[in-house]
């Protein structure tokens, strides 16, 4: 739907095309219609020649498509039960990818292992890598720490600390050092504006955390989070514990916080991975059998596997 | 996990477009048999089938809308409610186009004065199989068949050009039967494009099928499902 969009509004903003753009023309699949275009002079040549003689600038703002993980043969085991199974999949930045699967098929596990959270469980073992920014987040040289900050996590129950507004979005900061006042108050605001919590809350950040509704604290994690300037937000199952319109208002926060980081995010809800996500994969029995673009999944799946598990016939 | 209920619903209403299909296929060969003998009671009464099918049209497509709107179908499920609609328009303009045909039939009796020409004759018959056969493929998600139909829409081309072109000389030659000439040009040109709906038909079943309507059968047989 946003790709529809996204293109009525380029074509909008080309004012020397004369003719429909070609991919959304009914006959421009055939070599046919291709000439046609051509040989009226108002083809994707002939336009971009036009445009180029009228001086028209590249359009900007095209999305960033380089992998922000790869996960590489990938392996983990709780002792001897294998959860995840030669795992191969790249997750591309600044893009929604969503997992979903069946409980216990190893989605939240794959979700943990970007921030090393499994590393707090006992007997787990793990082979394959995880790169990122081509470096391999398990060797000995990534600082846990800091890689925490840079993938903040989202988890299902909202945690605020018990402890007030202003003070839980700083807390991270405060951590790292840092004292001055001003420019706490400058990032806490921004992180609570980039939540959409801000306005709701302008009023009281001294108010405790606690007090506000399911949503407001899931999205002042949200404002946590991003006050570290991480590069992806985890999200595990971040709406199961809030109402439709608490939910809604954190899918219209995902779509704007993807321009600035990548969201991965593990649902059980079929119809938040289609509405929010631009990539899916699907998971079953610790393998991920399919991953590709959302609208393909939920148009045209491959594998019959996926076509029965998000049209409600599985098992 | 299964979702009987949905199925069933599926079930109902994929059966009604073979319904659909069959009354549209009778209004097909009654209006083939009243052009073959110049019946024009059967025309008349062809004519007046038109708003039930209409009818069937509309509550069909708002039973798609009400899958669409409450059970959220996706992937095949919803490439076949896709295709139900869309294939709705197809196989309501047919029975449009024979209450067209019907029409000029009742209305002016200088057209029976005239033999049908032979070439209007198979034409129809040629895009009633194609109809039939696009509404079975649909029902059987037979992809095979549904590309046999869309390689016919041919022999219905090449047929409108025999009418048009036997036509036309009548036109030079005989001044004494320019109305029906152009009325039977007319009714050449609404049987071509029963041609055209049958061969849409045709490529809705592909959709639904592979989710590509110019798809193959080779291509992508083994992802076909059967109905119900």
């Amino acid at each position: 739907m946003n790709l529809l969009a996204d293109k009525k509004i380029k074509r909008s903003q080309e004012p020397m095309a004369s003719a429909a753009t070609p991919d959304l023309d009914p006959g421009s699949q055939t070599a046919e219609a291709a000439d046609r275009y051509m040989s009226r002079g108002s083809g994707p040549v002939a336009r971009a020649r036009t445009q180029v003689a009228a001086g028209l600038k590249p359009a900007a703002g095209l999305p960033d498509l380089k992998p922000m993980f790869e996960v590489q043969d990938l392996n983990l085991y709780y002792s001897k039960f294998q959860a995840l199974k030669h795992i191969n999949l790249t997750i591309p930045a600044h893009q929604v990818t969503a997992f979903i699967g069946p409980s216990g098929c190893g989605k939240s596990t794959l979700l943990r292992c970007f921030n090393r959270m499994n590393d707090l469980l006992e007997e787990v073992r793990i082979d394959g890598r995880i790169l990122m920014d081509g470096r391999d987040l398990r060797g000995p040289q990534t600082d846990v720490v800091e890689l925490r900050t840079k993938v903040g996590m989202v988890f299902q129950q909202p945690n605020p600390f018990p402890m007030s507004i202003f003070d839980n979005v700083a807390y991270g900061l405060r951590c790292q050092g840092i004292k001055d006042r001003v420019y706490l108050r400058q990032v806490v605001e921004t992180s609570l504006k980039k939540a959409a919590l801000y306005d709701e809350v302008k009023d009281e950040l001294d108010k405790n955390a606690t007090k506000l509704s399911g949503g407001q604290q899931q999205r002042l994690c949200i404002a946590r989070a991003i006050a570290l300037q991480p590069q992806v937000i985890l999200m595990d199952e971040p709406t199961s514990a809030l109402d439709p319109i608490a939910t809604l208002k954190i899918e219209e926060l995902m779509n704007d916080l993807k321009k600035e980081y990548t969201i991965v995010i593990v649902t059980h809800s079929m119809q938040q991975a289609a509405r929010i996500s631009d990539k899916t994969a699907f998971f079953l029995l610790g393998e991920v059998v399919e991953f590709d673009d959302t609208v393909t999944m939920f148009n045209n799946p491959s594998d019959k596997r996926t076509e029965d598990y998000i049209s409600g016939r599985f098992g | 996990m299964s979702r009987q209920a949905f199925d069933k619903e599926l079930e109902s209403l994929f059966s009604s477009i073979g319904a659909l299909g069959a009354k549209v296929e009778q209004i097909m060969d009654d209006t083939i048999r009243a052009l073959r003998i110049h019946d024009v009671d059967l025309a008349r009464r062809i004519f007046t089938q038109d708003p039930d099918i209409n009818a069937a049209q509309n509550n069909i497509e708002q039973f798609c809308v009400n899958l669409i709107a409450l059970q959220q179908p996706i992937a095949s499920d919803l490439r076949g409610i896709t295709a139900t609609l869309k294939m709705l328009t197809d196989i309501e303009r047919i029975a449009d186009q024979c209450a067209d045909i019907c029409e000029i039939m009742s209305t002016y009796p200088e057209f029976v004065n005239m033999p049908t020409p032979a070439p209007v004759l198979r034409m129809f018959e040629v895009a009633r199989e194609m109809f039939s056969a696009a509404i079975d493929s649909f029902m059987r998600r037979d992809a095979a068949l549904a590309n046999q139909v869309r390689h016919r829409d041919d022999e219905v081309d090449t047929q409108f050009s025999n009418v048009i072109l036997e036509m036309s000389q009548l036109l030079q030659e005989d001044r004494t039967q320019v109305s029906q000439a152009t009325d039977y040009m007319f009714v050449a040109k609404y049987i071509e494009r029963m041609g055209d709906h049958a061969t849409n038909i045709a490529e809705w079943t592909l959709y639904a099928i592979t989710g590509n309507r110019k798809a193959m059968a080779e291509d992508q047989a083994g992802h076909s499902k059967p109905l119900g």
